[in-house]
């Protein structure tokens, strides 16, 4: 809840100061003297400088709730407590009532510190100590050094801090909070702030450093480059073996009344299953190697650039069908000159999608079985609560999505700029 | 022989409740070697389907078309289409669209490669050879269309409305244009418009057509393409025939307006 109220805040924070300061300097285009705006779709321009204040505001809020050391000090959400506290108990015993303090040192959960050093202190109560790593809590058997114990009901705490307290009461104390198990022990809560835990996740420079090692060591053996390679192998495989059968089933449906009628039913059942319900399927006839995954990269590009290809020929006006005909072009001319170039930016379209659902699926089959690939290292990873792994991999799983989106968009402006302009 | 005869065509398609429609009845003419046609009619009176038909795009039911003695059965390269507009290939430039025809049928590259050069001359656009075609002003696509077509060296082209999404002035223009192609080549042409004028200013013939079935309805022969090869078409509309010849058939065609929509009118009621 309050790392959202902090977005929001930023959110808001940040429009009021960059129209503040930074919008008086605005070029007088066009688009900046329409005085309709709400509405004009066309006269929405994604604000530049929203762009890159969002991307820092998401690092700012990771980093603040993960007390990173990118950021300074006074950013940071409260940590946990870490250091000596204490407390004192009251306990009743055959001898009277007695009072003893409790030293606690709670430390960093990756180092394990020795425990402080006190005196036992007087009466039959002595003094206790405890270790607890942040985040963590502790039982504190309060009454093992002590000379009358709780097991026989000889003692037991009637207050702590000079509060009363009964089994299964909570009490509030410097740096934490204690509570009274219903046995009647203590349990000592040390204050955990508002920080994440780093196996819950780490701070930013975490995930880099892990990143930076898993460069040069690799994880599971295989380093990071091996693994992204598979997979986009895999993508690649797939999505070529689905292409190269895909678009010319696609044209023999737009294209024949027989193929069209054959192959629509299978088609038409095909394309709404998601791919990732074939995985079971495809593991029990092809196994968990490279043909099963390839198999499965090959369905789910197949449909959609079947179908992106039928739309492509479909979308051929019948006055360029006609002209060409009437200037003397034969079937297999029409074919090369005109239906294939026409239908190219329909099935441009359909390979950025296609590929984009292969690079999906491909992190998903790697999940379920793989040796190596982006998807099995973050799912092994995942098993030892290795945070920084599975993030860094998300990471470079949407980053490489992107850029594959980039470049079929790059590679579409350039193989195909008459899209749209017919 | 070497005329373009529609042989009592008739066209009657069935629809899927049972009812039919009848597209054309018995409809014939002749066209001679280098006649200019304009054909007019309300909507729904059969023209662009007739034209269809002596493209090769679809087959009459009953009659036929013969080119020089030839019977028609499917489009080729000897009757060239103009259509309205759209039907330039986008992914192809301005010289590659109109050397089109002359590739299909496999011409040497040297020699259609003049023949090109000469025919953009021809339609001005001997500065925008090697652009695209969806960087040129609908006009202009126009003006390709019609090279495209006389690249092939047709011998008869067929116009589908192919001014009618110009603007009035670059139409009046483009008008200009036919006439001139049509005078220097000496094609036989068949020219479907929505618009009297362009039928009349065009049209050494002009053809009304009407509706329900499509049928030809009167037929004229007019003076003014021949008077307006290489003239101000302005000059032409101050004959003092175009006036009344124009309202004539303007009436014509209201009246068969009319009575489609009395018909309509006939059966909601």
């Amino acid at each position: 809840m309050i790392p959202l109220l902090i977005y929001v805040g930023i959110f808001v924070g940040a429009y009021f100061a960059v129209k503040f300061i930074v919008r008086r300097a605005t070029p007088q285009d066009f688009t900046s003297l329409k005085t309709v705006t709400f509405g004009d779709e066309s006269a929405v321009r994604a604000d530049r400088w929203a762009s890159i204040i969002s991307v820092v505001a998401l690092f700012v809020l990771w980093g603040m709730f993960t007390g990173s050391a990118l950021l300074p000090k006074f950013m940071h959400m409260p940590g946990p407590f870490m250091g000596d506290t204490q407390f004192t108990y009251t306990a009743e015993g055959p001898a009277g009532t007695d009072d003893a303090t409790v030293t606690i040192r709670v430390h960093p959960v990756d180092q394990k510190p020795d425990a402080p050093e006190v005196e036992p202190g007087d009466g039959w109560a002595k003094n206790d100590v405890a270790v607890i790593g942040a985040w963590r809590s502790g039982l504190i058997l309060w009454d093992k050094n002590d000379e009358a114990n709780r097991r026989n009901d000889e003692a037991r705490i009637t207050a702590i801090n000079g509060t009363p307290v009964q089994p299964g009461d909570r009490v509030r104390t410097d740096n934490g909070s204690v509570s009274i198990t219903d046995k009647g022990t203590i349990n000592y809560t040390p204050y955990k702030g508002m920080q994440m835990e780093p196996i819950w996740l780490p701070s930013p420079e975490a995930v880099w450093k892990r990143f930076i090692s898993l460069f040069d060591e690799g994880y599971q053996n295989f380093t990071l480059l091996q693994h992204l390679g598979w997979s986009l192998l895999r993508v690649i495989a797939g999505f070529f073996f689905g292409a190269l059968v895909g678009i010319p089933l696609g044209y023999a449906m737009g294209l024949s009344n027989w193929f069209r009628g054959w192959f629509d039913p299978i088609v038409e059942f095909m394309r709404p299953v998601p791919p990732l319900a074939l995985i079971p399927l495809v593991i029990i006839w092809a196994g968990i190697g490279e043909t099963g995954k390839i198999i499965l990269l090959f369905l789910a590009a197949l449909w959609i650039m079947a179908i992106a290809a039928r739309a492509g020929v479909s979308g051929v006006k019948i006055s360029k069908v006609h002209a060409a005909y009437s200037l003397g072009a034969s079937k297999w001319q029409l074919m090369r000159y005109v239906i294939v170039p026409n239908s190219l930016p329909e099935i441009f379209t359909g390979a950025r999608v296609a590929m984009g659902v292969c690079w999906g699926t491909v992190v998903a089959a790697e999940l379920v079985a793989a040796e190596k690939g982006a998807g099995m290292m973050i799912m092994v990873a995942s098993r030892f609560q290795l945070t920084d792994i599975v993030i860094t991999g998300i990471i470079l799983i949407g980053v490489i999505g992107y850029g594959i989106d980039i470049l079929m968009r790059k590679a579409e402006n350039w193989l195909v700029p008459w899209k749209g302009r017919g | 022989m070497s005329d373009l005869v529609i042989d009592n065509i008739s066209m009657r398609f069935d629809l899927p409740n049972g009812d039919y429609v009848q597209a054309l009845k018995d409809v014939s003419l002749t066209l001679k070697r280098g006649e200019l046609m304009s054909v007019l009619g309300p909507s729904g009176c059969g023209k662009t389907t007739l034209l269809n038909i002596v493209a090769g795009f679809l087959a009459p039911t009953s009659g036929e078309i013969r080119l020089d003695g030839n019977r028609v059965d499917g489009p080729a390269a000897e009757r060239g289409m103009v259509f309205q507009q759209g039907a330039l290939f986008e992914w192809m430039s301005v010289r590659e669209n109109v050397g089109f025809g002359p590739k299909m049928k496999g011409a040497n590259k040297a020699e259609s490669r003049e023949k090109v050069d000469h025919l953009l001359d021809v339609v001005g656009l001997q500065d925008f050879k090697e652009k695209m075609v969806y960087e040129l002003s609908g006009g202009m696509q126009q003006r390709v269309a019609l090279a495209r077509c006389l690249a092939n060296d047709p011998d008869v082209i067929l116009m589908d409305e192919p001014l009618g999404a110009l603007d009035a002035l670059t139409r009046e223009k483009m008008q200009g244009l036919v006439l001139k192609l049509w005078k220097e080549t000496g094609k036989t042409i068949i020219l479907i418009t929505h618009s009297v004028e362009e039928a009349l200013l065009l049209g050494e013939r002009l053809l009304v057509m009407a509706p329900r079935p499509g049928r030809i309805h009167k037929e004229y022969r007019l003076p003014f393409a021949d008077l307006g090869v290489g003239k101000d078409l302005r000059e032409v509309k101050m004959h003092p025939d175009y006036a009344p010849k124009r309202e004539e058939i303007l009436s014509m065609i209201w009246d068969m307006e009319e009575e489609i929509m009395g018909r309509t009118e006939e059966k909601s009621a």
